[in-house]
């Protein structure tokens, strides 16, 4: 066995490739015929109308976007877009949108999952289309909870949830889908709150201009059979000391007067402190750099995270760097041997070397 | 040394040869390059590897023995042959695990290198089998291949070990001057595959000469063996093994249709090699994902043909199994899809690298609800090519997953070919809707994905990227002509029967039946690869008189349109399957005819003199002759050269090998 030199080709933005709309578009255009079914108070239709007006200004042709979803509450969401969609089964999305997008450069392919689809029935798919880095774009709603087969716990539910599968109390360990994302390498991991649409839009922006799989887990309420567990992020009385904000090149400082900040804390590990306890004061404190490439200190970002139930997170883009795209790759190798083999003979290649004839 | 005896050379019309040796002796390759040798001699042919799942068992164990049968001949076979007439067993182990297949008055050509009391009591020998008596009914030639290649290769410096690797290319080089192969190819395909490696590329080919000239000069052989070319149709001709063609037709079928080929696989034995195949032709516009699994592998398949790209999974039954919702999403989709299932012996992981074609009613209805998909099937090595020109005519025609079976037997043994023309293949239209193909209520043009050609009943195909087409499809009911998600009563019973309407539907060619005066009583059916021993057992029982008819079916579903009548026109209908009745059943069920089957699941092919006694009974049971006066199967089964289709020229059987005594 050997390795070679891939030549890798280095291609700019997430868009590069699909075509540019002849115009204008505006919300509306995105907006398909057919009547949205989720639960009233859903955060599924603040997320959708945020999706919806947020696609036209990407400027690329409506035709050359394609929705892939799995199943769940949140795979419903193609069918409320007017683009290509298709709505797959039970976490496969990751794998079909990697054969669509492998074999169309011109689309920008986005997959709407959640965390039952994406992190239990479908885990070997996600944290696979992450390490490839396939040029997608990974919605996962996170809600934490199952909510189309009303409510069992899910793999992103804290220890000791009571649901209706878990009477007694859950006694798995969640996951932390961001962590999850970081350990696959994922070159792109963010994390929005459905309720906060300028947010969400400025962390879809930055997934859209994203070469490679871009992972943005939403916190996503569900009023029915998990409803508020996200409250810390959205009472204004709670929010500011909920909220961790993770903004590039900015000191990672919160809470309610600002008092609040992250630091370097033993190996490999950050911690939250009063920064009026801090040596040196905001001076201590760690500046976010998203494009470290060692995915460790993201991690540890991520760990800033409550396992249990949701008191506090960081939210923005944890990791943002450049790896070639899987995808990009692939088309590279069979336009390099095409270029330098030539486009393929059929009738020569069945006929081989070692022939013989019969007079 | 000079020979004191001159050599007689004998004709034969036939030979089975078997390599056998330890999983790491190269035995395969040691069958491909006397298969090559044999090919470009123009002998007709038929190969049959067999080796173990493991990589390397132990050295000198039974289970690490790997095989490699070949039947040439002088004229048109079918099958790998039954039983070998001549054995190499490069070490006692590989005499140990063949020599019940061998028929006495075989020759087993020995090295004894490895025959020492250690080794002989690993494998269960008290004593050497040399040295007893126990192989007198043989014609055994012991020889010290391995001690006689380190001795021939030894100017190179090589340790003994390496040197002693070259063994198999000295029994290559001797049985090549036995059966008077030409020998250019292997010396080509030597210095090609070691050059980088001069050292060893150099002791090989002199371990191959020094075989070749050993035979020459040694007195271990007084006869050579002489199998003249077969008459084949003219034209031009390769050797190919069943997953080469099957990889160069997916290719063909993608070329036909103009679209590019994208295979989702995951590696499993025994259909790994396709994707090897395929992802060496990336300048034919082949795209190659090895998958985390098989469950992506077809995914992505999926995804790529939503895309517009013929999608392709290759795998065998136990990914097919997990498969199995995809594939339901394809039929609900309405996509091309061409799913390969390369069957072998289950079930669960069974034995990998045994054949058996068990996964005929997994692939009919293993999936959720009513998903009906074609399924073909490929009867011969070179077969796989053309089946799989049709699978994907099939799939992109009418808009679905096709399943093409073939199976380990098939993937990995190999036969002449006829070149086929691609420019006379048919071509395929993928048939794209680029614009709006209705009106809405509003009196506007609009896009209905499953508006269907009323012909095939194919639904209309826009791919992403196509402007004013936009729609959602997904594995939830649709409703009719719009796609949009249904739960009406009705339109679900009107999409269930329309689906399976378009696949009952498809246009496949009738069964033609191979009944030589019309008059026989018992037809012979099957499908896949037993169709060279049902062949080959046919002839041997028309060669003593029996009168039988031979049918073989490459469509499994839909069944070509004439399969009711033929059923019926014969008053016994044998179907000969290497499961427990699997066809036996759809007929039975489908048709109300009491089909007889004849099960074997031994993981090997199906042996011709065993069909052809199975075949002689039923004919004279339907022609009333009574149980203890029968005689017709014995002889048919005990031919020595009954599968010729023609009758051989006086005065050729005095050179045979061997008077096998009878099947096994």
């Amino acid at each position: 066995m050997s390795t070679v030199d891939l030549g890798l080709p280095s291609l700019p933005g997430g868009l590069h490739g699909v075509p540019a709309a002849d115009g204008p578009q505006n919300r509306k255009e995105y907006v398909s015929d057919q009547e949205v079914r989720w639960c009233p108070g859903c955060g599924d239709y603040a997320v959708l109308a945020a999706f919806q007006g947020f696609l036209p200004e990407l400027g690329i042709k409506r035709e050359n976007v394609a929705m892939v979803s799995g199943i769940g509450c949140s795979s419903r969401f193609p069918y409320y877009l007017s683009t290509y969609g298709m709505h797959s089964i039970h976490g496969r999305a990751p794998a079909i949108a990697t054969g669509l997008a492998v074999s169309r450069p011109d689309l920008s392919v986005w997959v709407v999952t959640g965390d039952g689809d994406a992190l239990s029935i479908g885990g070997n798919h996600l944290i696979h289309t992450l390490r490839r880095n396939v040029n997608m774009k990974i919605l996962l709603f996170n809600n934490r909870i199952y909510g189309l087969t009303k409510g069992q716990y899910s793999p992103t539910s804290e220890t000791g949830k009571v649901t209706k599968s878990t009477p007694m109390g859950s006694v798995d360990n969640p996951f932390n889908p961001v962590s999850l994302a970081l350990g696959a390498e994922a070159t792109f991991v963010a994390r929005t709150v459905d309720s906060d649409r300028k947010h969400l839009t400025s962390v879809l922006r930055a997934a859209a201009e994203h070469r490679g799989t871009a992972f943005v887990e939403i916190y996503q309420n569900c009023p029915i059979f998990n409803d508020n567990a996200f409250e810390a992020f959205k009472d204004p009385e709670t929010r500011d000391d909920a909220i961790i904000p993770l903004v590039h090149g900015e000191p990672i400082k919160f809470g309610k007067e600002g008092r609040l900040g992250v630091v370097r804390d033993g190996f490999a590990s950050l911690a939250v402190r009063e920064i009026a306890g801090l040596p040196n004061g905001e001076a201590d404190l760690v500046v976010h750099d998203a494009h470290t490439d060692d995915p460790a200190y993201a991690f540890a970002l991520s760990r800033l995270t409550d396992a249990g139930v949701l008191h506090r997170a960081p939210i923005g883009v944890f990791r943002s760097v450049e790896r070639p795209a899987y995808d990009d790759l692939v088309r590279h190798q069979v336009e390099t041997a095409q270029q330098t083999q030539g486009p393929g003979d059929l009738q020569s290649l069945v006929t081989g070397s070692d022939t013989w004839t019969v007079n | 040394m000079n020979r004191t005896v001159t050599i007689e050379v004998k004709q034969l019309d036939r030979v089975v040869i078997r390599f056998a040796g330890d999983s790491g002796d190269g035995m395969q390759l040691t069958g491909d390059r006397f298969t090559a040798e044999t090919a470009s001699f123009g002998n007709d042919l038929s190969t049959l590897p067999n080796f173990p799942a493991e990589i390397r068992a132990p050295a000198g164990t039974l289970p690490g023995v790997s095989s490699f049968q070949l039947h040439f001949a002088d004229h048109d076979i079918l099958t790998p042959g039954d039983a070998p007439d001549v054995l190499i067993a490069m070490n006692p182990a590989a005499l140990k695990a063949n020599l019940r297949d061998v028929p006495r008055g075989a020759t087993l050509i020995v090295d004894t290198a490895d025959f020492t009391a250690r080794n002989l009591k690993r494998i269960g020998y008290d004593e050497n089998p040399l040295e007893t008596g126990e192989l007198d009914a043989y014609h055994v030639v012991p020889l010290n291949l391995t001690g006689m290649t380190v001795e021939s290769v030894k100017e190179f410096g090589l340790t003994r070990k390496d040197a002693s690797r070259a063994k198999n290319m000295y029994a290559l080089g001797l049985v090549s001057w036995l059966f008077q192969r030409p020998v250019e190819s292997t010396i080509k395909f030597l210095e090609t595959k070691f050059a980088s490696k001069p050292d060893i590329r150099d002791a090989n080919i002199a371990a191959f000469r020094a075989g070749y000239n050993f035979g020459e000069t040694a007195e271990e052989f007084s006869v050579r063996y002489e199998v003249k070319p077969a008459a084949m149709p003219t034209g031009q001709y390769r050797n190919i093994s069943g997953n080469l063609a099957l990889a160069y037709g997916l290719v063909a079928g993608a070329q036909r249709a103009g679209l590019p080929l994208v295979l989702g696989a995951y590696p499993i034995t025994p259909a790994s090699d396709v994707l090897h195949e395929l992802s060496k032709l990336k300048r034919f516009n082949v795209t190659t994902i090895q998958a985390e699994d098989e469950i992506a592998g077809v995914g992505a398949a999926l995804g790529a043909a939503f895309g517009g790209a013929l999608g392709v999974t290759t795998s065998s039954g136990p990914g097919i199994s997990l498969k199995s919702e995809t594939i339901g999403l394809g039929v609900m989709l309405e996509l091309p899809l061409v799913v390969c299932d390369i069957q072998r012996a289950g079930p669960s992981t069974g034995m990998p690298t045994k054949t058996e074609q068990a996964d005929l009613l997994q692939v009919m209805f293993g999936r959720n609800g009513e998903a009906p998909l074609p399924v073909v099937a490929a009867q011969s090595p070179a077969d796989c090519f053309a089946i799989a020109v049709e699978a994907t005519r099939i799939a992109v025609t009418y808009r679905t997953p096709v399943i093409v079976l073939s199976d380990g037997y098939l993937a990995n043994g190999s036969e002449p070919w006829q070149i086929p023309v691609i420019e006379d293949l048919p071509t395929i239209d993928p048939d794209f809707t680029t614009g709006p193909n209705a009106t809405n209520d509003k009196g506007e043009p609009t896009y209905l994905p499953y508006l269907r050609d009323p012909e095939t009943l194919a639904r209309a195909w826009a791919v992403p990227g196509t402007a004013g087409l936009d729609h959602r499809i997904g594995g939830l009911e649709k409703e009719d002509k719009t796609g949009n998600i249904s739960y009406d009563p009705a339109n679900h019973d009107l999409m269930i029967r329309t689906r399976q309407a378009k696949v009952d539907g498809i246009a496949v060619p009738p069964l033609e039946v191979d009944d030589p005066d019309g008059t026989a009583k018992v037809l012979v059916l099957g499908w896949g690869s037993t169709y060279g021993p049902i062949g080959a057992g046919c002839r041997r029982v028309r060669k003593v008189g029996g009168k039988v008819a031979q049918a073989h079916l490459r469509h499994l579903n839909p069944f070509p349109s004439n399969l009711g009548e033929v059923l019926k026109s014969y008053d016994k209908v044998l179907v000969p399957e290497m499961n427990l009745g699997q066809l036996a059943m759809l007929l039975r069920a489908k048709y109300l005819v009491d089909v007889v089957s004849y099960a074997q699941v031994r993981g090997m092919p199906l042996g011709a003199a065993e069909l052809a006694e199975v075949i002689g009974n039923l004919v004279e049971e339907t022609e009333g002759i009574d149980d203890d006066a029968r005689h017709m199967g014995e002889a048919a089964a005990s031919l020595t050269h009954g599968e010729a289709l023609h009758t051989e020229p006086n005065g050729r059987s005095n050179g045979h090998l061997h008077h096998p005594e009878g099947a096994r």
